[in-house]
């Protein structure tokens, strides 16, 4: 099974959740940092990293010795990533989505690829977790190849916590594309709620089932808590503020650790997470 | 006329809290909310729409089944596993590269622009703005925050106003660097947390790709005043201005929920003393840099 724990708005708690989910599991458990661009599972983590693997992605390079300046390669770039310019061919491999179809249409066979790096992905375990995150070279544009990346490393059989990205746009939607859960994580504020309904927007896109944390669920309002339930996204924990739970986590300390309910109450959340995606099922089987 | 581009790498740390703040005290300003991907700065700033236009950005591939002989080379050629065995482009992994619309020997292949958004010129009771709402699983929010950006700096030539304040979005990717391009300075909003702190280090290190002038303001301060410390030690080493410390005040979530900005709910409180001491630091270096002629 893999659970992708997405919000919409930022800073809502994704990533206190996705560790302290993944944590509390017995068995078999990866966890998937597919936030690339800010990464933070792992401050909290602590994996032990044993393998660190540099992602590149395909980016034309001409031979001039060959190339007749036919300007076919930049006819079918859509994305202005190669120009002919005077007696040179210029590449312009941040802007390249790697789709190689200069590749395809030079006549005289004068390009190949290289790579350029889109950052690194790496891997590692605590108490029997397996960790894993892409890290986005800063400067690097494009997010999604590098968690499709991170992605392939889903074993399947495992249960599988993806800690996504804020936001609703194409990094999102790679990191919540073909999950069987997405766990929304939100605040009950008017941010929150406006960022909430643009997240359900996107799983609903996939047709994926969803649920609901509210975290620092005593600040704000109850507009979150009644639009849940007009959409009838089931509503699956909620977590009071807590200045010692915000101090905590300042520190890098998951809400599971230490003695407590925290444990309990998350294999309780991945209980009711199970039940939905059986129903779920059965309901798409019967169809 | 100068830009200030508020940004923070982690989101959740106050940016758009604290640029409608900012909104209240700046003077001859145009408003942006260049984070287009979850926008939110009109949740406070309750815009009266003058102008919508469709954003047009990007193509997806429509295979005509009339005209397609299932020959399967849009198949071989596509990188991006977008079409399936019975020939059907699926639009969410189609990236839009138009190989397969240009290659096909059937010429089966029609290749649609997409609104992939609306933007947006707008009135305040601050100024003018100009914000955007992506559609929902689009791409290309990098154009759209760079059109957002451009909007706004022809709104402020038109009307004579010198400043641009603009909401960025969260992370390093494509729709930050797009919001970096050209602005005069940076002011990155992050919390004393090991996360806040780790996005900020590698927001700053984009920034500085840039060359261009970063502040930073830490929020929630004294949530982990050691943390703070350190934050505002690797600023200093890296040549990032400190700005200020704002405390952990529940009157910014108050003012959120009455669509108010923090002044308008409670100039009194501590947090708006601070975000007041800041922006008038903010404000001083941004005018500063205009008078030793910066871009």
């Amino acid at each position: 099974m893999v659970i992708s724990v997405a919000s919409g708005k930022g800073g809502t708690g994704k990533t206190t959740i996705a560790t302290s989910l993944a944590c509390s599991i017995e068995g078999d458990v990866a966890l998937l940092d597919c936030d690339v661009e800010e990464p933070n599972a792992h401050l909290f983590i602590h994996p032990h990293i044993h393998t660190v693997e540099t992602i590149r992605t395909p980016v034309p390079e001409v031979d001039m010795s060959k190339c007749t300046l036919c300007g076919k390669c930049s006819e079918i770039c859509r994305f202005n990533a190669i120009v002919v310019l005077g007696e040179t061919v210029l590449p312009f491999p941040e802007l390249c989505h790697s789709c190689g179809g200069c590749m395809l249409v030079c006549p005289e066979n004068a390009i190949t690829e290289k790579g350029r790096e889109l950052g690194v992905i790496e891997r590692g375990t605590r108490n029997g977790l397996e960790f894993i995150h892409g890290k986005l070279r800063i400067g690097e544009a494009m997010a999604p190849p590098l968690i499709r990346k991170v992605r392939e490393f889903t074993r399947p059989g495992i249960l599988t916590i993806i800690d996504a990205p804020p936001g609703t746009s194409c990094p999102v939607i790679a990191a919540m594309r073909g999950a069987d859960f997405v766990l929304l994580v939100t605040e009950p504020t008017p941010f929150g709620l406006h960022d909430l309904k643009l997240a359900i927007g996107a799983v609903n896109v996939l047709g994926i089932p969803c649920g609901l944390v509210i975290n620092r669920s005593d600040i704000g309002d109850g507009r979150v808590r009644a639009y849940a339930e007009a959409e009838g996204v089931p509503i699956l924990m909620e977590i009071p503020f807590d200045r010692k739970i915000a101090e905590a986590y300042s520190r890098g300390e998951m809400l599971v650790e230490g003695s407590g309910e925290w444990p309990s109450r998350f294999r309780e959340l991945y209980g009711r997470i199970e039940m939905i995606v059986q129903e779920s099922q059965k309901k798409r089987n019967a169809q | 006329m100068k830009e200030l581009v508020v940004i923070s790498g982690k989101g959740g740390t106050g940016k758009t809290t604290l640029l409608a703040a900012f909104a209240y005290l700046a003077q001859n300003k145009v408003l942006c909310d260049a984070d287009v991907d979850a926008a939110d700065l009109h949740l406070i700033l309750d815009p009266h729409i003058r102008e919508r236009h469709d954003f047009q950005s990007g193509h997806t591939a429509v295979i005509d089944p009339d005209a397609c002989t299932g020959c399967g080379f849009c198949r071989d050629i596509c990188r991006y596993d977008a079409i399936s065995p019975d020939f059907q482009v699926d639009p969410i992994s189609c990236e839009g590269c138009g190989v397969c619309y240009s290659l096909c020997p059937e010429k089966a292949i029609a290749f649609p622009l997409n609104t992939s958004g609306e933007w947006f010129i707008s009135d305040t009771r601050f100024g003018p703005m100009a914000h955007a709402r992506l559609g929902i699983a689009e791409e290309n929010s990098g154009k759209l925050v760079t059109l957002i950006r451009q909007q706004g700096k022809a709104l402020a030539e038109n009307k004579g106003l010198d400043l641009l304040l603009t909401d960025g979005p969260p992370g390093v990717g494509c729709p930050v660097i797009a919001s970096l391009g050209g602005a005069t300075a940076v002011l990155i909003v992050t919390e004393p947390t090991v996360s806040g702190a780790h996005d900020m280090e590698r927001v700053a290190q984009l920034a500085a790709g840039f060359k261009i002038p970063t502040m930073v303001c830490i929020n929630k301060f004294d949530l982990n005043p050691e943390k703070g410390t350190a934050i505002e030690s690797f600023a200093a080493q890296k040549n990032i201005a400190v700005m200020g410390r704002i405390p952990f005040d529940p009157a910014f979530t108050k003012a959120m929920v009455l669509g108010k900005t923090l002044f308008e709910y409670n100039g009194d409180s501590e947090g708006a003393a601070a975000v007041r001491t800041i922006w008038e630091a903010v404000a001083n270096r941004i005018y500063d840099m205009k008078n030793r002629g910066r871009p």
